[in-house]
C-alpha cells in the first residue's frame, strides 16, 4: 500500500470533521474520495498534508506521516493540488512553476517544464504572465502542472472539476488518466462529480459526516443502488 | 539654478535613506500585512552596535559587516520569539507588539548609550565636494552604498530560488507549504534582512544626523511616507517613493515651508496619498478570474 490511514481523526478546533476513517491508496491506482458538501472530503485530504490537527495513523510508503510538518510531507513525494487551486496570483506563470519544483536539486527538471508545456500547451502561452490573470481552468492546470514538477509519488486532487466548463472537465479528467498511466503516479481524487470520478478511479470510497459509509472497486460503487440515487442522480 | 539642483541632489543621497527603511517596511509588510514600526528604532540600535565596534577600534567596514550579522540576527529572533505566537492574533495585537518593541529598542539605547548627541564616522572621509561640488563625499557614498544594496536585494528577490521562495512564502503561506517551503524560516529570514537593511540606513545617516536614540523616528516617517506613495505593496514603488520624498522634503524646505516644517511634509504626503490614492503610485491592483 502507498498510502494507509487507520483511524484517522481531525478537528477545527472544538468542530470534529473526521470520526476515525479507514482507507488506503493503492501503489499505481486512482482512488476517488465521493461525498456530499461538509463530509469532510477536503479535511481528508488537509490531514493527509499536515494541514489541520490529526489522531490516528498515517503511513506513505510504509512512513508514518502524521504529526510531520506539511513542507516535510510534501518533500516526500506527496504533492496536493489544494481546493481552490493555491496559485500564487501575483507570481508569473515561470514563478509558479518554478515554485513547484523547489523541492528538488536533479538535473531534470528542465526536462519536465518540457514535459509540461506538451501537457498543457496554454501554459507556455502564457508563461510570463500573472498567474492571477489567468481563467479558471488555466490556472487549474498550473495547479495541477506545478504538483506533478515536484515529480510525487501520489498525487492528491481536490475537486479538480470545481466550478469548470464541461469540456475543460473532461479535459482534466483525461489529463489525470494520463499522469496515472504513462507516468505512474499514484492519485487520490475528491470529487463532487460523482460520475466522472468512477470513469476514471479503480477504487472509490463514499464519505458521509466525517465516517466511510461505502468503500470498494469503483465498478461496484457505481452499480450501488443508494449511490446511484443519492450521488450519480439516475 | 545652481542652488536646485544642489537641493535635488542631497534630496536624492537622503532619499536613498528613506528607500531604504521604506524597502524594509514594505518587505514586512507583504508577509504581516502589518507595518513595523519599530524599523527604525532597531535601525538606531544597530547603529550603536555599529559605534560601539568602531570605538573599540574595529575597522569601519569590519564593524558594519559584523552590526549586519547582528542586525539580521536580532530580526529573525524577534520573528521567530515574539511575532510566530502571534500569527492568528489580531491586528491591534500586532500593532502593540510593534510599540512594544519601538519604545524597548528606544528606552534600551538610551540606557545603554546614553541620550547624548554622538558623532559617527563616515568611511567615505570629510574631504572635499565631488560631482561638480553638489554633493558632499558622504552623500555621494551612501547614495552609492544605497543603491548597491538596493539592486542586490532585488537582484537577490528576482533571480534566485531562496528569493522566490521567500516572496511565495509572504503572498501564499498555505501554498508555499504545499510545494515544500519552510514558511517559518522564510517569514525569520525576511525579518532579518529588513533589519540589516535598516542598519545600513541608520549607519549611513548617523553621520549627517548624529547619532541619538530618537535618531530614526523623522527618518521613519519619511520612509513611511515613501512607502506609501509608491504603494505599500510594491518593494519597488517603496523605493521610487524613498527617493521621491527625499527630494520633496529638501525642495520644500529649502522654498516652500522652511526647515522648521519639514516634517509636516511627510504627513501631507501620507494623509494626502491615503485620501486621494491609497493604494499608491505602484500598489498592486490584483485581477483575478473565477
Amino acid at each position: 500500500m502507498l498510502l494507509e490511514a487507520v483511524g484517522l481523526r481531525a478537528a477545527y478546533g472544538q468542530s470534529k470533521v473526521l470520526h476515525g476513517i479507514d482507507f488506503t491508496v493503492r501503489k499505481g491506482g486512482v482512488t476517488a474520495l465521493l461525498g456530499a458538501n461538509g463530509a469532510g472530503k477536503t479535511t481528508t485530504l488537509r490531514a493527509i498534508c499536515g494541514m489541520v490537527r490529526t489522531e490516528g495513523e498515517l503511513r506513505f510508503e510504509g512512513q508514518r506521516i502524521d504529526g510531520r510538518p506539511t513542507e516535510a510531507i510534501v518533500a516526500s513525494g506527496i504533492a496536493h493540488v489544494p481546493d481552490g487551486r493555491g496559485t500564487f496570483m501575483e507570481l508569473s506563470v515561470e514563478e509558479n512553476m518554478r515554485l513547484g519544483a523547489y523541492t528538488r536539486r536533479d538535473r531534470g527538471v528542465a526536462a519536465d517544464f518540457d514535459r509540461m508545456f506538451t501537457m498543457f500547451p496554454k501554459l507556455r502561452q502564457r508563461y510570463r504572465q500573472q498567474a492571477g490573470t489567468l481563467s479558471g481552468g488555466e490556472q487549474q492546470m498550473l495547479a495541477i502542472a506545478r504538483a506533478l514538477l515536484l515529480r510525487p509519488r501520489l498525487l492528491l486532487l481536490d475537486e479538480p472539476s470545481f466550478g469548470l466548463a464541461p469540456l475543460i472537465v473532461q479535459e482534466i479528467f483525461e489529463i489525470m488518466r494520463r499522469i496515472n498511466e504513462a507516468d505512474g503516479v499514484s492519485i487520490l481524487v475528491v470529487e463532487q462529480n460523482a460520475s466522472m470520478a468512477l470513469a476514471v478511479a479503480d477504487h472509490a470510497y463514499l464519505l458521509e459526516t466525517g465516517r466511510i459509509v461505502l468503500s470498494g472497486p469503483a465498478a461496484d460503487i457505481r452499480r450501488d443502488e443508494s449511490v446511484r440515487r443519492a450521488y450519480l442522480g439516475y | 539654478m545652481d542652488g536646485l539642483l544642489h537641493q535635488v541632489f542631497s534630496g536624492l543621497a537622503t532619499g536613498g535613506i528613506y528607500a531604504s527603511v521604506a524597502l524594509a517596511l514594505v518587505m514586512i509588510y507583504q508577509a504581516t500585512h502589518h507595518v513595523n514600526f519599530a524599523q527604525g528604532e532597531m535601525a538606531m540600535f544597530s547603529t550603536y552596535i555599529a559605534l560601539t565596534l568602531i570605538q573599540a577600534g574595529v575597522p569601519y567596514w569590519w564593524a558594519f559587516a559584523i552590526t549586519l550579522v547582528v542586525s539580521f540576527a536580532i530580526g529573525a529572533v524577534i520573528q521567530r520569539v515574539l511575532m510566530t505566537p502571534m500569527a492568528n492574533a489580531p491586528v491591534l495585537a500586532s500593532v502593540g507588539i510593534f510599540i512594544g518593541l519601538l519604545l524597548m529598542f528606544n528606552s534600551c539605547a538610551g540606557w545603554f548609550f546614553g541620550y547624548t548627541l554622538k558623532p559617527f564616522p563616515s568611511p567615505f572621509g570629510e574631504g572635499k565636494p565631488m560631482l561638480a561640488g553638489y554633493l558632499s563625499r558622504h552623500e555621494l557614498g551612501s547614495t552609492a552604498v544605497t543603491l548597491a544594496v538596493l539592486l542586490s536585494v532585488w537582484a537577490f528577490f528576482r533571480f534566485t530560488r531562496l528569493g522566490l521562495a521567500m516572496r511565495a512564502a509572504a503572498y501564499n503561506p498555505a501554498s508555499s507549504r504545499l510545494v515544500g517551503v519552510n514558511v517559518d524560516r522564510m517569514l525569520a529570514l525576511g525579518w532579518g534582512l529588513a533589519a540589516a537593511i535598516g542598519a545600513i540606513a541608520g549607519m549611513m545617516v548617523a553621520h549627517v544626523v548624529f547619532l541619538e536614540p530618537n535618531m530614526m523616528s523623522g527618518v521613519l516617517l519619511y520612509a513611511f511616507a515613501g512607502a506609501l506613495l509608491g504603494g505599500i505593496t510594491s518593494p519597488m514603488g517603496a523605493v521610487i517613493g524613498g527617493f521621491v520624498v527625499g527630494v520633496l522634503e529638501n525642495l520644500g524646505g529649502a522654498y516652500v515651508v522652511g526647515a522648521e516644517l519639514k516634517l509636516s511634509l511627510a504627513l501631507v504626503i501620507i494623509v494626502a496619498v491615503l485620501v486621494i490614492k491609497p493604494s499608491g503610485l505602484f500598489g498592486r491592483t490584483i485581477v483575478s478570474r473565477v
